[in-house]
C-alpha cells in the first residue's frame, strides 16, 4: 500500500501539515466543538435549575440533562479535542507523517459511535446515572457499551500518536530530542493510556453485570476503580492543557522554555505520580486506611502538586523572558502590561492560567486533604472546584488554541473577530465566577447533584442559610454569563469553518516529500544566557513576585480550612 | 516557536537553571511537604478524623441491630404517617443508622458532650450522610458497616441530608438529629 506523503506548508505559521493528519485533525476538531454544542444547551438546563428562583426543570430531566451535561463536557469535548491535540504534536510538530492513517480513521469513528450510543442511552431516559455512575445504581447495558466504544476508539488513537512518533524517529524528520510541546502531548497520551485501562477493568465488568451475566459488582471497588479513570482522565487534560500553554507562550511570543529540563522533570513527575489521584474520591469512604488515603491522595507528597506550581511559573516565566528580551524590560511588570490582551490565543490562555492554578489547583488541594475532604465532600464545592480546573483551565486553553488553528489548520479567517476579542474575558471570567460561587455555597454545605435544596413538602426539611441561597443565585448568573461565552465561541468557531472567507495561497499545493527526507528544522538559536533583563539576579521576577502571591493565597486558604474543620464535632 | 521546536542543545538537560527556578522549586517542595506531614500530624493532633473501623456486612443482619436498637431506645415517633421512631441511647453506646432509598432510620437524640460509636450502612445504593449546618460529609456504602465515634457540640436541631445522588427522590432523602443537654 503506497504511503501518502503530501503535505503542506502554511504560510503563516510555517507549520508542516500532514495531508491526512490534517483532515484527522480537522474532524476532530468539529467532533469536539458539536459535543461542546451539545453540553453547553444542556447547562442551561442545569444552570437555571440550580438557581432555585426560576427551577426551571423537574426532577427526572434535571439529574439526566445533569448527567448528558457531564459526559459530553468531561468526556467527548475534552477528549476529542485532546486527539487532534496529539496528532498536532505527533505529526505537524515532528513534520512526520501520520502512522497509519486508515486505523486513526478507524478509531475516529469508533469514538464516535461510541459517544452517539452513551447519548441515546441517556436521552433513553432510564440512565440517569450521572457521570459517576456508582454501581449498583444500574444505567441501561448501551451507556457502559458507548463508553467502553469511546474509550476503545481514543486508546487507538493514542497507539497512532506513539506509532507516529516512531515513524518521525526512524525516518529522521527532526534532531535531538522532541519540542517540548509534543513532550507533553506524550505525558497526556501516557496518562490516556493508563486511564483506559483502568476504565476497560472496570466498565467492562459492569456492562455484563447490567446485562445479567455478573450479579454482584461491589460498590467500593467500583468506586475505587472507576476512579483510576475518572480522576486521571482529569490528569490528561492538565498534561494537555499545559502542553497548549507552552504551545502558545512559543506562538504568540516566540518564547523559549526557561529551562527543558525543569518543564520536562515536571511532565516526568505527572507520569509518576498524578495516577494516584483516585484517592481523592475515597477519602471518606469505609474499608479504606488512612495511610492508603494519605500517601494516595498527596500523590506521594504532593509531587504532582508540585510538578503543576513549576509549570506554573515556568509557562509565564518563558513569556516575561520573552517580553523582556523584545525590549519590554522596564520595571516588575511591563511584559504583562504589554501583552497582547487584545488577541483571543494569549488572552484565553492567561485567564487559564490564572483561573486554573488560584481557584482549580487551590482548592483541589483542599479537597484532596483527607481530613479537610470531610467538610467539602459530595458539596457543590467539588463542581466549584472541577469548573475553575477543567472549564476555565482545559477548555478555555482549548478555545484559545482554536483561534490559532481556524486560519492554520481550517485556512479561514475567524469571524467577528471583535467579538473574538472579548470572548475569553466573557467566558473565562463567567466561569471563574461560578467556580467561586459555587465553592462559597459548598463551604455552607450545599450538595452537588441535587434537585432543590429548599426540601418543599419534605416532612423534614433543612433550612440553608441565606448566604448560600444567595451564593447559588450569584452562580445562576455567572453561568449565564458563561453561557453567552460559549455561545459566542460557537458562533465564532461554527461560523469561520463553514462560512468564513477562505484564505487563498497562490500556488498552493500539496507536496509529495520524498521518502526518508529529514526535513530538518531550522535550529532555534542557542541562548545560554538571557543577557542583562531582568532584575534581583532574576530573568523573570515579575513571574515570581506572582508566584509568591499565588503561594501566600494558598498557604492562607489551607490553614483557613484547618481552622474551619477544627470548629465542627470531635470525630475518631 | 522553540517550545514547538527541538530543543536547540542537543545536551539541554546541561543547560543550568535559572536563579527563579530554583528558588521557585526549592519554596514549592517545601510547601508540599508541609501539606503532606499536615495530615499525619491531624491524626495524632487533631480531633476530626475518621476511624479505620469498618466492616462486610449483609444488610439484613445490619437491619436487624438497628431494629433491635430502636425497640431499646425508642422515645417517640415523628413525621406524622411516617412514623420514623426517634431514639435516645445511653452514652457510650453502639448506634445504628440505615440509609436506604429515600429515607434515614432512626431520628438519632444524642446528648451534648458524650461521645457515640455511629455505625453507617446503606441498604441498597450509595447515600451520603451530610450532618448540616455541621457541614460533615462521610459517604455511606451497602455491604461495608463504618463505625465513626462522634461527640456532638451545642444543643440544638440539626438536619441530615442525602448528598450521594441516589435517583429520582435522591433531594427527598432527609432526617433530623437532635443533641439535648
Amino acid at each position: 500500500m503506497a504511503v501518502n506523503r503530501m503535505f503542506r506548508t502554511c504560510p503563516a505559521s510555517g507549520l508542516l501539515f500532514h495531508e491526512p493528519a490534517e483532515k484527522l485533525m480537522r474532524f476532530h476538531a468539529v467532533a469536539a466543538v458539536v459535543s461542546l454544542l451539545i453540553g453547553g444547551i444542556l447547562a442551561i438546563g442545569v444552570v437555571l435549575t440550580r438557581w432555585q428562583a426560576i427551577h426551571l426543570l423537574p426532577p427526572d430531566l434535571f439529574y439526566q440533562v445533569l448527567t448528558a451535561h457531564g459526559l459530553n463536557m468531561l468526556v467527548f469535548w475534552i477528549i476529542f479535542f485532546e486527539m487532534a491535540v496529539l496528532y498536532f504534536a505527533g505529526s505537524t510538530l515532528l513534520r512526520s507523517r501520520l502512522a497509519t492513517p486508515r486505523i486513526a480513521w478507524a478509531a475516529f469513528w469508533l469514538m464516535v459511535i461510541g459517544a452517539l450510543v452513551n447519548n441515546y442511552s441517556v436521552f433513553r431516559g432510564d440512565s440517569s446515572v450521572m457521570f459517576t455512575s456508582y454501581a449498583p445504581m444500574g444505567a441501561h447495558p448501551t451507556f457502559y457499551l458507548g463508553l467502553i466504544l469511546f474509550a476503545v476508539g481514543a486508546l487507538v488513537s493514542c497507539f497512532v500518536f506513539l506509532g507516529t512518533l516512531v515513524v518521525a524517529r526512524a525516518e529522521r524528520t527532526y534532531r535531538g530530542s522532541i519540542p517540548l510541546v509534543t513532550f507533553g502531548a506524550l505525558t497526556a497520551c501516557i496518562i490516556a493510556i493508563f486511564t483506559i485501562a483502568a476504565g476497560a477493568i472496570i466498565l467492562i465488568p459492569t456492562f455484563f453485570w447490567s446485562v445479567g451475566l455478573i450479579d454482584h459488582i461491589d460498590s467500593l471497588m467500583y468506586k475505587t476503580v472507576w476512579w483510576a479513570f475518572g480522576h486521571s482522565s482529569q490528569q490528561i487534560n492538565v498534561a494537555a492543557h499545559v502542553s497548549v500553554w507552552y504551545a502558545v507562550a512559543a506562538i504568540v511570543f516566540g518564547a523559549k522554555p526557561m529551562s527543558e529540563k525543569v518543564s520536562r522533570g515536571a511532565f516526568l513527575l505527572y507520569i509518576f505520580f498524578l495516577q494516584l489521584a483516585s484517592a481523592h474520591h475515597l477519602l471518606v469512604d469505609p474499608g479504606l486506611t488512612s495511610n492508603w488515603k494519605i500517601f494516595n491522595t498527596s500523590y506521594a507528597m504532593y509531587l504532582a502538586v508540585l510538578a503543576s506550581m513549576v509549570h506554573g511559573l515556568t509557562v509565564p516565566g518563558a513569556i516575561e523572558v520573552a517580553q523582556r528580551e523584545k525590549g519590554h524590560n522596564q520595571g516588575l511588570f511591563t511584559w504583562l502590561r504589554r501583552a497582547p490582551w487584545g488577541n483571543p490565543v494569549f488572552s484565553a490562555m492567561f485567564i487559564s492560567l490564572i483561573g486554573f492554578g488560584f481557584l482549580g489547583g487551590i482548592s483541589g488541594v483542599m479537597m484532596g486533604t483527607e481530613q479537610l475532604n470531610m467538610i467539602i465532600h459530595n458539596t457543590i464545592y467539588v463542581p466549584g472546584h472541577f469548573h475553575a480546573t477543567v472549564v476555565v483551565g482545559t477548555t478555555l486553553a482549548f478555545m484559545g488554541l482554536t483561534y490559532f488553528l481556524i486560519p492554520v489548520l481550517f485556512r479561514r479567517e475567524v469571524m467577528f473577530p471583535g467579538m473574538a476579542k472579548w470572548q475569553p474575558y466573557v467566558f473565562g471570567l463567567g466561569m471563574s465566577a461560578v467556580s467561586l460561587f459555587l465553592m462559597g455555597a459548598g463551604t455552607l454545605g450545599v450538595p452537588r447533584r441535587h434537585w432543590d435544596i429548599s426540601f418543599a413538602g419534605n416532612p423534614f426539611p433543612y433550612e440553608f442559610p441565606g448566604a448560600a441561597w444567595l451564593m447559588m443565585a450569584l452562580a445562576g448568573i455567572s453561568g449565564l454569563i458563561a453561557i453567552v461565552g460559549g455561545g459566542m465561541y460557537l458562533l465564532i468557531t461554527v461560523g469561520s469553518v463553514f462560512l468564513g472567507k477562505k484564505i487563498v495561497t497562490p500556488g498552493f499545493q500539496h507536496v509529495r516529500a520524498r521518502e526518508n527526507v529529514a526535513a530538518i528544522p531550522a535550529a532555534a538559536p542557542v541562548i545560554t544566557s538571557h543577557g542583562s533583563i531582568g532584575a534581583g539576579g532574576m530573568v523573570a521576577p515579575g513571574t515570581f513576585v506572582l508566584a509568591m502571591v499565588f503561594l501566600a493565597a494558598f498557604v492562607l486558604y489551607y490553614f483557613i480550612n484547618w481552622k474551619y474543620l477544627s470548629t465542627v464535632w470531635p470525630l475518631k | 516557536m522553540s517550545a514547538l521546536l527541538p530543543p536547540a542543545e542537543q545536551v539541554w538537560w546541561k543547560q543550568p537553571l535559572d536563579r527563579v527556578e530554583l528558588i521557585w522549586i526549592v519554596i514549592a517542595l517545601i510547601w508540599c511537604l508541609i501539606m503532606f506531614f499536615m495530615m499525619p500530624y491531624w491524626h495524632i493532633y487533631g480531633k476530626q478524623n475518621l476511624s479505620n473501623e469498618a466492616y462486610r456486612a449483609r444488610p439484613e443482619e445490619y437491619a436487624k441491630k438497628a431494629e433491635d436498637m430502636i425497640a431499646k431506645y425508642k422515645v417517640r415517633e415523628e413525621g406524622g404517617d411516617l412514623k420514623v421512631p426517634v431514639v435516645h441511647p445511653p452514652a457510650g453506646s453502639d448506634v445504628y443508622l440505615i440509609a436506604r432509598l429515600w429515607s434515614w432510620s432512626p431520628m438519632l437524640e444524642l446528648e451534648a458532650g458524650k461521645s457515640y460509636r455511629i455505625h453507617l450502612m446503606s441498604m441498597d445504593w450509595l447515600h451520603g450522610f451530610s450532618l448540616q449546618p455541621e457541614n460533615i460529609n462521610i459517604q455511606v456504602h451497602p455491604g461495608y458497616e463504618h463505625v465513626v465515634t462522634v461527640t456532638p457540640g451545642s444543643p440544638g436541631t440539626y438536619s441530615i441530608i442525602c448528598n450521594e445522588y441516589c435517583g429520582i427522590n435522591h433531594h427527598t432523602m432527609t432526617s433530623r438529629l437532635y443533641v439535648v443537654k
